[in-house]
């Protein structure tokens, strides 16, 4: 049985980081699920952020932006520009985390089908270390690990009061 | 108060800064006590100290002396909220994705029992 935990590979001092989860559906499916609003909106982002705006112009050159209301009630914005399509197997897009504007990265999305089941393989590519560590570092991988974790636990004590 | 979150957003960007914060965690503490583990001037110990209260992430006390540190929670709070974590969102999704892609297909075979498998964390 192949596993569903979401694993994270992001070498030490590397600018760009891997991501690979596997789902029990098949690939036009997926990919469908990673383009379009109405299926974007059932599933992106963890239950305490609800995704109250979301566009997808779904062709190269177009842009897309998904918009999320947090617990405080604040909006804060994800956006960029798709770059490559190749349905439905392959996305490359930019990303940016609009409240950090220099956080800018490219992302690719590739989906593999085996007996039903894909894989969904992601890269996100960086202009420095530091940014790329920024983005996945409080995952508790990559250099900062150390930092981050006491951040992390720190964060977890911070909620329980 | 859009611009207070992105103000906050680079603060935390930092390794030292967050090192910091993490120190102030387990109390208040002095410039100088702050300075101690690190590599690195008092000077610049201080500048870091000055982006986190322009943060809104630490407050500095009154004397004059000392004026010692501590954690101001509830911004950091706010900014956690945001960014959680990328493994956090990005699992909570995936895990929401696969429940939502069962809903999608067609039910012809017998659903497995993975969902008993997903360990969800509510906060």
């Amino acid at each position: 049985m192949t596993s569903r935990k979401l694993e994270i590979i992001a070498e030490p001092g590397k600018t760009s980081f891997t991501t690979r989860r596997v789902v029990d559906a098949p690939r036009p499916l997926v990919f469908e699920a990673f383009t379009k609003c109405e299926h974007l909106k059932q599933w992106m982002g963890p239950r305490n952020l609800t995704m109250v705006s979301c566009e997808s112009d779904l062709r190269v050159g177009g842009r897309y932006r998904f918009v999320f209301r947090g617990p405080d009630g604040k909006d804060v914005g994800f956006s960029g520009e798709f770059r490559e399509i190749v349905p439905p197997s392959r996305i490359v897009r930019t990303f940016v985390f609009e409240p950090i504007p220099g956080s800018d990265c490219v992302e690719t999305l590739d989906l593999e089908e085996h007996d039903g089941q894909t894989t969904i393989n992601t890269l996100t590519q960086h202009r420095t270390v530091e940014n790329r560590d920024g983005h996945v570092g409080s995952g508790m991988e990559g250099g900062m690990a150390e930092g981050y974790a006491r951040l992390e636990e720190l964060l977890a004590a911070l909620s329980t009061r | 108060m859009e611009g207070d979150l992105n103000t906050t957003f680079r603060a935390l960007a930092d390794p030292t800064r967050r090192a910091i914060l993490a120190r102030l965690a387990r109390g208040e503490a002095s410039v100088l006590e702050i300075a101690e583990p690190f590599d690195m001037t008092q000077p610049a110990i201080t500048k870091h100290l000055k982006v986190l209260e322009r943060a809104g992430l630490i407050a500095r006390g009154r004397d004059a002396q000392r004026r010692p540190c501590r954690l101001e929670p509830r911004r950091l709070k706010q900014a956690a909220d945001w960014i959680g974590t990328y493994r956090r969102f990005w699992e909570e999704s995936y895990s929401r994705l696969e429940d939502y892609l069962q809903e999608l297909q067609p039910k012809e075979k017998p659903r497995d029992i993975k969902k008993t498998r997903d360990h969800r964390r509510t906060r």
